[in-house]
């Protein structure tokens, strides 16, 4: 089975796109014990997305947030653009699971925040976020406060928060998790045209394979206890055609199927 | 309310109370309760006089700058402790002491440390609402989001940052919560402070009305007391009405 989904790296792709983020021999031991992560390897292409898929309890939380700097790994180091990662940094945004918002600030100020936390004049940082806001379809709710808003509504603000900050690196922790079916199904579709459009390096942890084969250019198949990169996956759809064929698409589905069954294989 | 399907106005329970009292006073049981109209009028004459203004200021004055220095120190202290696990150990212990104890025995000490005058009950002031700030101000910051916190470093938050713009913020709803239980106490200790020195703004008014069992003017200074207290924590909780929409979805 294993040399049935051997890594599909296209040669093009392997020799021609730099490395945007790179996580090298990465451990990552609670206090108490627990080991979230074990020696982890893994590049990620720049401009691309990759995904990381994996069960609950498998690290790629933990994984993002060390690549954030939000935790200090216990042995090992991660390369953003050949800087190691030793805090927080402007070349990186995160996107949050529970969107993170001030609930106290209106959407243009949550927006903004990233820049005005640098110490941008007012007019000028609401100039750049409300191009962001617009892009993600939030015009006319600038004024609003984030509980009279949807759950999606909410993560668009989480989102244009993380372009106005203009990072390299868009970490996004399972961003889609917490909005209904039907939004997370546009937020897909929206998150390809981004990817797209930005040239951005998007790193997005989630543990929904339909999920991870729509968006990613890359996956990497994270598996628990102990932690490691069991394989890492490039679906090589052609997305060019309209999301509902996309959906329907042999290759999709056969792809999805292949990560089933190899992720069941483990989980049992 | 309603009784047997009749709305019952608000306020009907103070005005039977209140009727009570009178009816009690018209029967001239005890010298120690007059009429309740006696006292009304009572109160409405002392106000204008130059020793009730005067006490009033003193009283105001002590009561806010008390106040404010409690709220000026309670809440970064509070919100320290909730950050930092090492200072809540060493802190938290002293807190709950101090919230607990009866500080009125403490005004002595204070008396002699800082004489008999306004700085003492200024400081008894904020001795009797400090504490509950500190502790609502920690408790606050102890239920913010986490992933709010890591937002804010995330996105490049120096300390000084994170506490203005996150932080006071985030703890809005608990750090209201506890300066309104504060101003409540600090109401207790600017007039027990004021009582115990005895020359001091209400606190020798008092003195003067009980010594000469001036009942009427001692009840008009007790009701005025009540009700500004009362109007007091009444503006608070509204203004605590108004951050409560996001005490409750901060687990959105």
């Amino acid at each position: 089975m294993t040399a049935n989904l051997s890594i599909r790296l296209s040669r093009e792709h392997n020799v021609a796109i730099p490395t945007a983020v790179a996580v090298r021999q990465v451990s990552k031991v609670f206090p108490g014990g627990v080991e979230a992560l074990n020696d982890m390897t893994l590049d990620f292409p720049r401009g691309e997305l990759t995904a990381l898929l994996g069960p609950s309890g498998c690290g790629k939380t933990t994984l993002l947030k060390i690549i954030a700097g939000l935790m200090p790994p216990t042995s090992g180091e991660v390369l953003v653009n050949g800087e190691v990662v030793k805090a927080p940094g402007p070349d990186r945004a995160f996107v949050f699971q529970d969107f993170a918002l001030m609930p106290w600030a209106t959407v243009m100020r949550n927006v903004s925040f990233g820049l005005e936390l640098r110490g941008m004049g007012k007019q000028e940082r609401e100039t750049i976020a409300q191009k962001y806001i617009s892009q993600v379809g939030l015009t006319g709710f600038e004024n609003h406060y984030p509980h009279q808003l949807s759950g999606g509504m909410r993560q668009r603000v989480g989102l244009s928060r993380a372009l106005t900050v203009n990072a390299d690196v868009l970490l996004m922790d399972e961003p889609f998790s917490a909005v209904d079916e039907q939004t997370r199904r546009k937020f897909q579709e929206d998150l390809l045209q981004l990817v797209r459009e930005e040239k951005k390096t998007f790193i997005f942890v989630t543990h929904s394979i339909e999920e991870a084969v729509y968006v990613a250019d890359s996956i990497a198949l994270l598996l628990p206890r102990p932690s490691r990169v069991a394989e890492i996956i490039r679906p090589e759809i052609n997305r060019d055609s309209n999301p509902d064929a996309i959906r329907r698409n042999q290759s999709y589905l056969d792809i999805v199927e292949k990560i089933w069954r190899s992720l069941r294989a483990y989980i049992e | 309310m309603k009784i047997f399907g009749v709305q019952i106005p608000m306020m009907t329970s103070l005005l039977l109370w209140g009727a009570l009292w009178e009816m009690v006073g018209q029967l001239e049981l005890t010298m120690l309760l007059p009429p309740l109209s006696s006292i009304l009028f009572k109160m409405i004459e002392i106000v204008p006089t130059a020793p009730f203004l005067s006490a009033a200021m003193e009283t105001g004055r002590a009561f806010l700058v008390g106040t404010g220095g409690a709220i000026v120190i309670g809440v970064p202290v509070g919100v320290v402790m909730g950050k930092s696990l090492l200072l809540d150990r060493l802190l938290l212990p002293w807190v709950n002491i101090f919230l607990c104890a009866p500080l009125t025995a403490l005004v002595p000490v204070l008396m002699i440390l800082f004489g008999l005058g306004e700085t003492t009950v200024v400081i008894t002031t904020a001795l009797f609402a400090i504490w509950i700030i500190v502790l609502d101000a920690r408790a606050g910051v102890k239920s913010i989001t986490p992933s709010l916190v890591e937002m804010a470093r995330v996105y490049g938050a120096n300390p000084w940052q994170a506490f203005m713009k996150i932080y006071i913020w985030a703890a809005l709803p608990e750090i209201l919560a506890g300066i309104r239980l504060g101003v409540i106490r600090a109401v207790k200790g600017v007039i027990i402070g004021q009582l115990l020195i005895s020359i001091v703004g209400f606190g020798r008014l008092f003195e003067l009305y009980s010594s000469n069992f001036l009942m009427e003017y001692l009840w008009a200074l007790l009701l005025i007391l009540f009700f500004f207290a009362f109007a007091l924590a009444e503006v608070l909780s509204a203004l605590e009405r108004r951050v409560a929409y996001y005490a409750a979805s901060r687990m959105q």
